[in-house]
């Protein structure tokens, strides 16, 4: 199953690229960039369901600050992109608000939110990736769970970057709402991990740069930053996210990921 | 400031709380006493307290009616408890508004106070809730479960907690809720001093049924639900009492030698089938909603269909432009003042919604409807933003306007308010 996961990913990137490179065959440059992106999602296969508190800190150029609370829960799905439930807490005027999502990695995700004032479920339209998440720097795109077939790779360099020894890859989303031309990503050489992302807009200028610390491993294996730091250049704001309480193979099933679950979610 | 705490409505409070704490108790005692003691409750309380200023622009067109101001308080606080991660809980939200001028204003309700077990292919729910359906935005045609909190606003979108027991069930083909509704609602009306209602007062006190079993008629509905890849379905039927009341003008005090009339409620029995179906394709949004309800007075049916299209990030912003269409057709067609029937037999929707998608989560909706059979208009603009964690503030215009005096907004067409209200959430 993992085994073949994989080999979908790399063919249906590959012709992706083919597509991409027209009547060229992949470079050195674009297959290593495949190749990293392909030994990075194959490194975090596995871990089933996971559930985790997500705070975060909004802050503009005046240094004001406003506070988001979110619970995420997740379940690993085979073969397709992940199905997540986020539950917001804060602010107090949008508690008990949840967000349902069954990701796929070309097709568009379907969406669900629940609105506590009505008890409206409400489905809504996935095409909104580049818009801010709640008023933050991250896009909705930002947050989605990473999958080979979204990208096309290419490459750049190795280089070092506070003091681990990286892998230097430029990619360009697949789907054409996305709020990029290209993203430049750095892993480390050891684990894979990223480490910083700088996003380029649509015109393709310097828009933001997202810097991962503080990794922390669990089962032994699956890598999570417990911060991660986004700036926003082009208008001066910033948002911190900070992760707390990760918990892997908790048992959630895809009884959890409904419309009932997500009316009664917290 | 007038206010005046209302007995009547205290009492009919303490009613359905007694109903709801014994249905609530049974359940308890017979599922939930082992598991509870085994378990940590996790507990949470959370809620608003909100202030709203009402300012309407013309002098009252009937006499008992207040004239330009109108300022309330409202309050609903939540408690939620859990237990079993969540398997179980109990939520408890009641909720109080004191009106400065309109004594029927000034009420409280249970807006749920509940027990819910899930499991993993299903759902019990027991106690007062909420329960919504549909998909349009301009009129909630296919929504049936709880009554509507009248006098809370004039979008009907505020409902009274309804008695319930709901078995929900997951198949891999769609969603099935079995509702039984113990228990009627009687829609809450603008009182002799409050705007926004006609010539008539609708009298709470004159309420007759056409069930013998009166208020205690047991209501059944039966719904099926689903998502299948990119559209949305329901259906249902729904058996019970009629959440509309038939109104009738009846002399109020045969003793008096002053003629004066008020509006008699009746609520029939009636058979409703109902489906709302929603296909999201891309940047947009397909709607549509119809039922087909039977009463001993009359069979009809009635749609809202319509659309709404996405545009993300306009001019190159991060703002999101939204733009609504909608229609609304009722088989009973026109109907005279007075006359049982819809006021959107067919009418035109036309709205756009702008999302800032700044960290005050500022927003701005604009709406107008329109009666193609007559000359009658209606105009809302709604704008809100956060202020601060906590603070909410919303401003909202709506202009009202007909020239046909069989049209109810004729009758309401003096009643052209701004309202300003500011919540403060914990």
């Amino acid at each position: 199953m993992l085994t073949k996961k994989i080999l979908l990913s790399a063919v249906s990137a590959l012709s992706l690229t083919l597509v991409a490179t027209a009547s060229f065959a992949l470079t050195p440059d674009v297959q290593k960039g495949l190749d990293i992106s392909i030994e990075a999602k194959k490194r975090d296969i596995g871990w089933q369901d996971n559930t985790a508190d997500m705070l975060m800190l909004l802050r503009n150029k005046q240094g004001q600050e406003s506070i988001r609370e979110i619970k995420m829960k997740t379940l690993e799905v085979q073969n397709d992109g992940d199905k997540s439930l986020t539950i917001f807490n804060k602010p107090r005027d949008v508690k008990g608000t949840a967000f349902l999502s069954f990701s796929h990695p070309v097709e568009a995700d379907e969406q669900w939110l629940f609105l506590p004032a009505l008890k409206r479920v409400k489905r809504i339209s996935s095409r909104n990736k580049s818009g801010p998440f709640m008023g933050s720097e991250f896009a909705f795109e930002d947050l989605s769970s990473f999958e080979v077939e979204k990208y096309t790779y290419k490459f750049l360099a190795e280089e070092q970057l506070n003091g681990l020894t990286t892998f230097k890859v430029e990619q360009y989303p697949v789907d054409e709402n996305s709020g990029y031309t290209r993203r430049i990503v750095w892993l480390d050489t050891s684990e894979y991990r990223v480490q910083k992302v700088d996003f380029y807009d649509r015109k393709d200028t310097l828009l933001k740069t997202l810097t991962f610390s503080d990794y922390k491993q669990y089962l032994a294996k699956y890598w999570r930053a417990d911060k991660q730091e986004m700036i926003n250049h082009q208008n001066g704001k910033s948002t911190e996210l900070k992760w707390s309480n990760y918990n892997f193979k908790t048992g959630l099933s895809e009884s959890d990921f409904n419309r009932n679950s997500l009316k009664r979610a917290r | 400031m007038k206010l005046s705490l209302h007995t009547g409505l205290s009492s009919k409070l303490n009613e359905q709380l007694t109903r709801t704490l014994t249905v609530l108790a049974v359940c308890t005692s017979t599922l939930l006493i082992k598991p509870l003691f085994a378990n940590e409750v996790e507990f949470e309380a959370s809620g608003y307290i909100a202030v709203e200023q009402r300012y309407f622009f013309k002098e009252a067109l009937y006499p008992e009616q207040l004239n330009h101001k109108q300022s309330s308080l409202s309050i609903e606080p939540e408690l939620y408890w859990q237990w079993n991660d969540g398997s179980d809980s109990i939520i408890f939200t009641p909720f109080y508004r004191v009106d400065s001028q309109d004594e029927n204003r000034t009420h409280g309700d249970i807006r749920e106070l509940a027990y819910i077990h899930a499991s993993d292919d299903w759902e019990l729910r027991v106690g007062i809730r909420k329960e919504f359906w549909g998909v349009t935005e301009f009129q909630h045609l296919v929504d049936v479960i709880n009554q509507t909190d009248g006098v809370e606003d004039f979008d009907g979108e505020d409902k009274l907690g309804q008695q319930m027991v709901n078995l929900s069930l997951v198949n891999d083909w769609g969603i099935v809720d079995v509702f039984l509704l113990p228990g009627f609602r009687e829609r809450t009306y603008a009182g002799e001093e409050g705007r926004l209602r006609g010539p008539l007062v609708v009298d709470k006190n004159n309420v007759s049924y056409e069930s013998s079993a009166g208020q205690q008629h047991l209501d059944f509905a039966l719904r099926w639900s689903h998502s299948m890849g990119d559209y949305d379905f329901g259906a249902y039927w729904f058996h019970g009492t009629n959440r509309e009341a038939y109104l009738t003008p009846v002399v109020q005090n045969p003793m008096s030698s002053l003629e004066s009339y008020s509006l008699q409620q009746y609520y029939a029995q009636m058979d409703q089938l109902g489906l709302d179906i929603q296909a999201t394709l891309g940047d947009w949004l397909w709607k549509f909603e119809s039922i087909y309800r039977s009463t001993s007075l009359e069979d009809f049916w009635a749609t809202q269909a319509g659309f709404e299209y996405s545009f993300i990030g306009v001019f190159d912003s991060n703002l999101d432009l939204g733009l609504l269409m909608e229609h609304s057709w009722d088989s009973r067609g026109e109907v005279e003042f007075g006359e049982q029937g819809s006021l959107l037999q067919n009418d035109l929707f036309l709205g756009a919604r702008l999302a800032f998608n700044d960290m005050q989560s500022s927003e701005l909706l604009m709406g107008i409807g329109s009666d193609l059979d007559h000359n009658a208009f209606s105009f809302i603009v709604e704008a809100s933003r956060r202020f601060g964690d906590n603070f909410i503030a919303s401003f909202d215009v709506r202009l009202l306007q007909s020239n046909n005096e069989n049209d109810l907004l004729y009758a309401l067409s003096n009643d052209d308010h701004a309202q300003l209200s500011l919540a403060w959430y914990y």
